[in-house]
């Protein structure tokens, strides 16, 4: 079994327009910075992607709005990024805010063959309108999907070719839950190890959930709050 | 001593040995800065991390350590990493003693709006809405009014709201406003200021406690 892919355009060849897409991430960090930039060197347009957030003007999945790639998005927080506010504001995006629990747990749902599932999040709120509420005991919940994609674009710190991974502090974030959601799972990583190397109590991503490796080129990984203060430069 | 210090180190002083804290940003995040001495407490960011420490050196700043805003910070002995859904399993399932967030509108039902503008901003909640419906106890930190004067603590919230009915306690820079059942009660008043001056400045309906005290940082 060898799941590695040559480069970050090879292991996305054949993503297609129109392709629902969740990529990993929190802000900036642990973010798939090759896959990102080989996506859009494949020009694909209207995509949909579901991330935690939209990079920034500049970098991460900010590159992949500037080339105008992507039709709607589900997140939970966008707010440092300002094409995407505009465009939001215009009409020209179709964005759905979500919270960012119910987003992590849809998507584990979407991984554990579970179709709904209620949480208390959002009850009384616009996250709620127009959705099932049930009373159980005391509380009154919300009922929330499952997120499934055609592709999962995600981060890891090791991996190796049977597709095992482990993150790095908090460079984890949405990446292993993202893996287990998706037809197709392509991970990159900082550094490529033989099997056996990564010591099996250790692994977060176990390999039956990648579908293709790939060993990232280079990573710029900066730092987001000194990013946009310093207005992109970092 | 600034308002917003004024609240951190009041805030500061709720906090008990072994609890663990989620800060959101910006003026929460000060909190983390007066923890008492002898109070052990773990905070915890949303993005996958417990036991968060202070920031870094720039030259020790690491991309792949950062808080829920975002910042770089460092690691506490003791701490653990964790991905999203279980952070959020941790927050939703009751785990967190303590949450403690910014607001833009608080009303006499405990409701909380934080988290955007119709029409004029478009943000997101990030992890507000399960912060509040999962914690034990909400607090919202926040300057008593906005900047042009107007009452953040209203009668009822005019913007679209986080969570309905789930704030605990109320700190401004004036008082401590704890939330019940049968409306807001006001239990400390910075010094210098009273009660008929925090309700001055209050839209909402305030109940003064018999045990009003003075609010001490």
């Amino acid at each position: 079994m060898n799941k590695v892919v040559e480069s970050a355009d090879a292991a996305v060849a054949d993503v297609v327009s129109g392709a629902t897409i969740m990529l990993g991430g929190f802000g900036l960090c642990g973010i798939p910075e090759n896959l990102i930039a080989a996506l859009v060197r494949r020009r694909v347009t209207g995509l949909h992607t579901i991330s935690n957030n939209m990079g920034v003007d500049g970098f991460g999945m900010g590159l992949m709005l500037e080339a105008g790639m992507i039709a709607s998005h589900v997140g939970s927080y966008v707010g440092e990024n300002r094409r995407l506010e505009a465009l939001v504001l215009k009409n020209e995006l179709d964005l759905t805010l979500i919270p960012q629990g119910t987003l992590a747990e849809r998507i584990r749902a979407g991984g554990a063959g579970i179709p709904a599932f209620y949480v208390p999040t959002g009850l009384g709120t616009v996250v709620a309108e127009g959705k099932e509420t049930r009373k159980i005991g005391e509380r009154t919940y919300v009922l929330e999907q499952a997120l499934h994609a055609d592709v999962a674009l995600i981060k890891a710190w090791k991996g190796d070719r049977l597709g095992n991974l482990v993150y790095r502090k908090t460079a984890r974030n949405f990446n292993p839950v993202m893996a287990t959601a998706a037809d197709l799972t392509i991970a990159e990583v900082e550094e490529l190890v033989e099997p056996g190397e990564l010591d099996p109590d250790h692994i977060i991503t176990p390999g039956i959930y990648v579908n293709r490796i790939v060993v990232g080129a280079a990573y710029r990984k900066p730092i987001e709050s000194k990013f946009i203060q310093s207005g992109g430069a970092a | 001593m600034t308002g917003k210090e004024r609240i951190a180190r009041r805030i500061a002083r709720e906090f008990q040995d072994g609890f663990y804290v989620n800060l959101g940003i910006g003026l929460p995040t000060m909190i983390a800065g007066y923890v008492p001495a002898g109070i052990d407490v773990m905070f915890q960011s949303e993005n996958g991390m417990l036991g968060v420490g202070g920031p870094p050196t720039d030259e020790c700043a690491d991309p792949d350590l950062i808080n829920a805003g975002k910042q770089p910070v460092t690691e506490l002995p003791g701490c653990s990493f964790f991905g999203s859904e279980e952070s959020f399993a941790m927050i939703r399932g009751g785990h967190m003693d303590m949450s403690v967030l910014g607001a833009m509108q608080v009303d006499e039902k405990g409701n909380l709006a934080n988290w955007t503008i119709p029409g004029k901003m478009v943000k997101g909640m990030g992890g507000a809405m399960d912060l509040v419906a999962g914690a034990r106890r909400v607090i919202v930190a926040m300057e008593h009014q906005t900047k042009d004067g107007a009452s953040r603590i209203l009668k009822q919230c005019t913007l679209p709201l986080t969570g309905q009915s789930v704030v605990h306690d109320i700190v401004t820079e004036l008082c401590w406003i704890r939330v019940t059942a049968n409306g807001l009660v006001l239990t400390e008043v910075a010094e210098g200021m009273d009660a008929a001056g925090v309700q001055a400045r209050t839209e909402a309906r305030l109940m003064v406690s018999p045990e009003l005290r003075v609010m001490t940082a």
